[in-house]
């Protein structure tokens, strides 16, 4: 019978999912046993020309990791949309923005300004930037234009499927291949667009941790105290973003003793993680019976324990929450000059 | 137009004046009757705001007041029982913290954090209720339009 076709590519990513693709063990050989893999920068040597080249939908799965960054991440998405019959979007940066996406606190400018000239290692006295277009002697020369912001996948193109995971793990690579290879092979039907390739749950359900109170005393970080590795995060005043993340990972980290940051993204039909978590972890501080005693300014000291809401929050989450990017205020109040 | 607003002392709004989109919830319990009674005695007030009554003022999820703001209010009040008072014994209280907490987000975010204010108001607070609409409303207009674009 005839292979499937696949295709991997990244966008602006750290290239941990190409990786995670070929961490999948002897299941690899299925893979080549299954599928040719027509396009995949990191491992083979088709050129985006061949891409070109295929006729439409000739691809049947491609696997996208990283977000979109800039005008090449754009296209080659395009693209890949265009030459294949199923998009996934691979891992938390396509599916979220991911730890690129981050970068939405910051201008464009702001960054370009910050990496060629304010770094301790910047020498860069004529401040030089580079430029999209470029006339050299040898001919013109250009790059892609970086964006303001950085985009999800689906941003910018339809998206089938949804693998989140910093990277997505093995068993849900295996799971979804599994799936494919049954399609395939015996005509099973494939599940509805826009699944999502994880649990349906929260992290807190698969946590093999026990929780008594759900209670938080104090905030530490991790390398503040002894974390005990049977016992809830939260539960000993470690911030673990469990409660508002979709279950799937087989929660790693915490049988690491890290706790969870929340690579999974948001739970079903829930807009905003960050939101999601900042509502729980409030909650769950415990003043005891003199609560109505406090003051607004004591309950902000109590807040202000949580150092740094939206990166804690939102890590892998920005580009795709309920707001998206850092604003500025036309009125500023610290009144910072604007180009 | 944000210079129009600076301008702009009145309340409500005078021809060509920005005027602000606000968006109130009140809780059923205490604030939705102060805000009640408030039209009952017919106290007089800016009308460029909306309220959501919800059971509780616990009820509002951050996610409520950040899709507020993505969807163009440019203040968003959160009206509650007094401290002691909550229907639900401590709803109010986590509707405190969550609020405190979330202001830092949204001047992360770069938002003015007075764009979301917590305020208690009781069932016999009209005149409370009155003041608090005036004085946010007119705190909105110094600030000017919400600052994100789409």
């Amino acid at each position: 019978m005839a292979k499937i076709r696949i295709a991997q590519y990244w966008g602006a990513g750290c290239g941990g999912c190409d990786v995670a693709l070929l961490d999948i063990d002897e299941k690899i050989l299925g893979v080549a046993e299954m599928a040719d893999i027509v396009f995949w920068p990191i491992a083979v040597d088709a050129k985006l020309k061949d891409v070109e080249a295929m006729p439409d939908g000739y691809i049947t799965a491609t696997f996208f990791n990283g977000a979109i960054r800039n005008s090449e991440n754009e296209h080659v998405a395009k693209l890949l949309r265009k030459k294949s019959q199923l998009v996934v979007s691979f891992g938390s940066c396509a599916c979220f923005g991911g730890i690129p996406g981050l970068a939405n606190m910051y201008t464009l400018k702001e960054i370009m300004d910050y990496v060629y000239t304010k770094t301790p290692s910047s020498d860069n006295v004529e401040r030089v930037f580079p430029t999209p277009h470029w006339k050299a002697p040898e001919g013109d020369l250009e790059i892609p234009v970086m964006y303001d912001q950085v985009f999800t996948l689906d941003h910018v193109i339809d998206v089938d499927y949804y693998m989140p995971g910093c990277p997505p793990t093995t068993n849900l690579i295996n799971e979804f291949l599994g799936i494919v290879e049954k399609h395939v092979k015996e005509g099973a039907p494939l599940p509805p667009k826009g699944s999502v390739i994880a649990s349906q749950k929260t992290l807190c359900d698969e946590c093999p941790r026990t929780r008594t109170v759900k209670k938080v005393d104090k905030i530490f970080m991790p390398y503040e105290i002894d974390i005990d590795p049977k016992k809830c995060m939260l539960e000993q005043g470690v911030i673990c973003l469990g409660p508002s993340t979709r279950a799937g990972c087989g929660a790693k980290c915490l049988e690491g003793n890290q706790p969870c940051r929340g690579c999974m993204g948001p739970t079903a039909d829930v807009l905003d993680q960050g939101g999601s978590m900042l509502s729980a972890l409030a909650s769950i501080f415990s003043i005891g019976n003199g609560e109505g005693l406090l003051n607004e300014d004591d309950i902000m000291e109590l807040m202000l324990q949580v150092k740094d809401p939206l990166g804690t929050f939102y890590s892998y989450t920005m580009p795709s929450s309920i707001i998206k990017r850092k604003v500025k205020e036309r009125k500023a109040t610290t009144a910072p000059k604007e180009a | 137009m944000s210079n129009q607003a600076q301008t702009t002392s009145a309340p409500a709004a005078e021809a060509g004046a920005w005027e602000p989109n606000l968006l109130v919830f009140c809780c059923n319990w205490c604030s939705y009757a102060g805000a009640d009674l408030a039209g009952v005695s017919r106290l007089q007030m800016p009308t460029n705001f909306r309220v959501i009554r919800t059971m509780c003022s616990a009820r509002v999820d951050p996610e409520f007041v950040l899709r507020a703001f993505a969807k163009g209010a440019d203040g968003v009040l959160v009206l509650g029982c007094h401290p002691a008072d909550c229907h639900y014994i401590g709803g109010n209280y986590r509707t405190r913290r969550r609020i405190a907490l979330l202001r830092v987000l949204l001047e992360q975010y770069g938002f003015n954090p007075d764009r979301l204010k917590l305020e208690w108001v009781s069932a016999s607070e009209g005149l409370k209720f009155q003041a608090t609409i005036k004085e946010f409303n007119q705190k909105i207009i110094e600030l000017g339009p919400n600052p994100l674009e789409d």
